[in-house]
């Protein structure tokens, strides 16, 4: 009669397991689900491929940055893509910041340091709308983890550009992609093939392309990942020597007990 | 706790003398955490209060080492979080212990009630107990809220908007109380200033509830599975050693469950919306409370027509009142509970009849956990409608009127008698 209880509680743990679920993954219950493809970074031991992250900020840089910001990040972050000191500051010269005021009271012009912000493209969300036919670029910072389906549903939706199904009513500057809630999205489809020169040597297919920059972003949702799973491993195992110890102590001191 | 009149322990350190003699406080930790006697048969279950009680010692830590770093102001709360996730030392770790930390309190506190229920702990003597537990549960579910709000993400914002606007459905006083809460005229930064204000200073007050409700507890001494006081010495164990290493293995195992959480998938129970800024001029297509307010989002999401005059036109009880009514009838009713139930014998295990209906109880709430979580309409609604309406015949009726029917099971006379059967 007693592992009726026990019973009832895994019941329940089940349920809700089973309720949480849905409530996490149904946001974009109106385009169809992004297909789940396997990324270096996924599960216990997953990793990040730091050459497919240098690629994706290739991408980023030469492709989505003339419309996307990424506000979050400093330049000083990319040495987790593996470039040294010196690569992440001549990157960060590439870019003039605005800067000041100065001594005389006016802004100025200086390059850029690895410590400032990732320059975005747009001065302000009116600026970005009135260049973008009224659409809002999203930043790019915490974009993986701010949709749902994350690396997935980006993949998906920058190969999923086709032509309108017969019927479908498209508005005036839309264009029609297979995975966006709705089907209509401001953004053309933004890579073709060859559109960048990899490094590396890498072919710059649109599905290569989509691949590298959704890892690149992935990171940039969650550039602690590695330490993250790093560290659970030592405490999943701290924790399961002393749970095993507890129970032998447990097991010692009720052992005089009836 | 501390009783004057408790025969004093000798000790034979002379400073823990010279303490004790002038603030018994070794003494008192000696009365009801080494010889307090707890019943023998008490199973894992009762390990869960302790663990809850460790839960909110690790929200406090990880919540105010977060509170250094956070800025409650609507145009920086949401970036001043993500300055934790990415650049403070280990501010990813505080803030995915805490995010999931707030789950798991409340896992281990839904046991806990769910404990309680089944083994009738609200009876009497411990009434009290009962109800001062019921006042907890109602902070953790106000902190909570509160401490969801404070990223100011869409969730956030919206969540915030959602549950406040709640308070506009009570007639006459209902739109200036929703100004009162809001601190203006719509979910701003007066809005944050007071949530993070409250949520700093609720665990402090849930604290010191606590402290109260294990006061009560160590006056009735704990329930045990058969429901059975304690009859004489052959029935308790003393806490320490049995109950400290029995409750610290128990401990452990939660605490590596909710690790292995943190570590490994900190974000299953989280919405994507809760990643964009609060933008009030755009709503998320699906607003939803965390998973464990789903329930009774479901119960006030089941009313779903306005009660009037028939042929007049005049409603008497909108729809939106009589959810918002019943969502907090549905906890305020567990205050009354020890008078509800009017069977004389404690434990489930003795009553055929009422385990199943606690199971259905159980499996009611997870299916208004389901159907909350879900966009309000079609399955879903009604799903959460008979649930709503099987809780409240659960508490309503079958509790009070099955013990006239119920046939019991004979109780053991002593807890040691159970034990030896088995």
């Amino acid at each position: 009669m007693t592992s009726f209880v026990p019973k009832l509680l895994a019941t329940a743990a089940l349920a809700l397991t089973l309720t949480g679920a849905p409530a996490t993954a149904n946001a974009a219950s109106e385009g169809p689900k992004p297909p789940a493809r396997h990324w270096p970074h996924q599960g216990m031991f997953g990793t990040f491929d730091k050459s497919a992250l240098q690629r994706g900020f290739q991408v980023y840089k030469e492709v989505c940055a003339s419309c996307h910001s990424m506000n979050l990040l400093s330049y000083r972050h990319l040495e987790a893509l593996g470039y040294t000191p010196g690569q992440v500051k001549a990157i960060a010269a590439e870019y003039m910041i605005t800067d000041g005021p100065g001594d005389d009271g006016m802004m100025f012009e200086r390059a850029g340091r690895p410590a400032d912000r990732f320059k975005a493209p747009f001065a302000n969300d009116q600026a970005a709308r009135a260049a973008n036919g009224g659409a809002l670029p999203p930043d790019f910072s915490l974009i993986v983890k701010a949709r749902a389906g994350g690396e997935d549903y980006l993949h998906a939706l920058l190969t999923g550009y086709e032509a309108p199904p017969a019927g479908f009513e498209m508005n005036e500057g839309m264009h029609y992609n297979k995975y966006f809630p709705g089907h209509q999205i401001a953004m053309a489809a933004p890579l073709i093939d060859g559109q960048v020169a990899y490094a590396d040597g890498t072919e710059a297919s649109v599905d290569q392309m989509a691949s590298d920059v959704s890892q690149f972003l992935a990171w940039a949702s969650e550039p602690h990942l590695e330490e993250r799973k790093q560290m659970g491993f030592k405490v999943l195992l701290f924790m399961a020597v002393f749970a095993g110890l507890l129970f032998a102590l447990k097991r010692k001191v009720w052992a005089g007990a009836h | 706790m501390a009783h004057g009149s408790a025969p004093k322990t000798e000790f034979k350190n002379p400073v823990v003398r010279w303490i004790d003699a002038r603030l018994p406080i070794f003494t008192m930790m000696i009365k009801e955490y080494g010889v307090f006697p707890m019943p023998k048969n008490a199973n894992y279950l009762w390990s869960f209060g302790g663990i809850a009680m460790t839960m909110l010692g690790i929200m406090i830590l990880t919540g105010i080492i977060l509170a250094m770093s956070y800025t409650p102001s609507t145009p920086d709360a949401f970036n001043s979080v993500e300055r934790i996730m990415r650049d403070v030392n280990y501010g990813w770790l505080m803030r995915y212990v805490h995010m999931n930390g707030a789950s798991f309190f409340f896992i281990a506190v839904y046991i806990h009630i769910c404990r309680g229920m089944f083994f009738g702990s609200y009876k009497q003597p411990r009434e009290l107990l009962w109800i001062i537990g019921v006042v907890i549960f109602l902070l953790m579910m106000a902190t909570a809220f509160m401490g969801y709000s404070l990223p100011w993400s869409q969730m956030s914002g919206w969540g915030v908007t959602v549950i406040t606007s709640l308070f506009s459905a009570f007639p006459l006083v209902g739109d200036g109380l929703v100004t009162w809460l809001w601190g203006g005229f719509s979910v701003d930064n007066p809005t944050l200033n007071r949530f993070f204000a409250l949520h700093f200073l609720l665990p402090f007050v849930i604290a010191g509830v606590v402290f109260i409700h294990v006061w009560a507890l160590h006056m009735t001494g704990s329930n045990n599975p058969t429901g059975v006081e304690p009859k004489s010495t052959k029935d308790t164990l003393p806490f320490n050693p049995y109950f400290t290493s029995k409750d610290s293995f128990a401990l452990v195992v939660f605490l590596t469950l909710f690790m292995a959480v943190v570590f490994f998938a900190p974000l299953s129970l989280v919405h994507a919306d809760h990643f964009k800024p609060f933008d009030p001029m755009v709503t998320p297509p699906h607003i939803v409370p965390e998973w464990y307010f789903l329930p009774f989002y479901a119960i006030l999401r089941a009313f779903t027509f306005d009660i009037g005059i028939p042929f007049t036109g005049i409603v008497v009880l909108p729809a939106k009142l009589q959810g918002v009514i019943a969502m907090f009838g549905s906890i305020v009713i567990w205050f009354f509970l020890p008078w509800l139930d009017r069977s004389p014998v404690k434990s489930a295990r003795f009553r055929p009849i009422y385990k199943w209906c606690l199971a259905a109880l159980l499996v009611s709430f997870c299916a208004l956990g389901y159907a909350g979580s879900q966009p309000a309409e079609g399955l879903p609604v009604i799903i959460g409608q008979i649930a709503t309406l099987y809780y409240f015949v659960h508490f309503l009726v079958i509790v009070p009127f099955l013990p006239r029917f119920e046939k019991t099971l004979p109780v053991p006379a002593t807890i040691s008698e159970d034990v030896k059967r088995k």
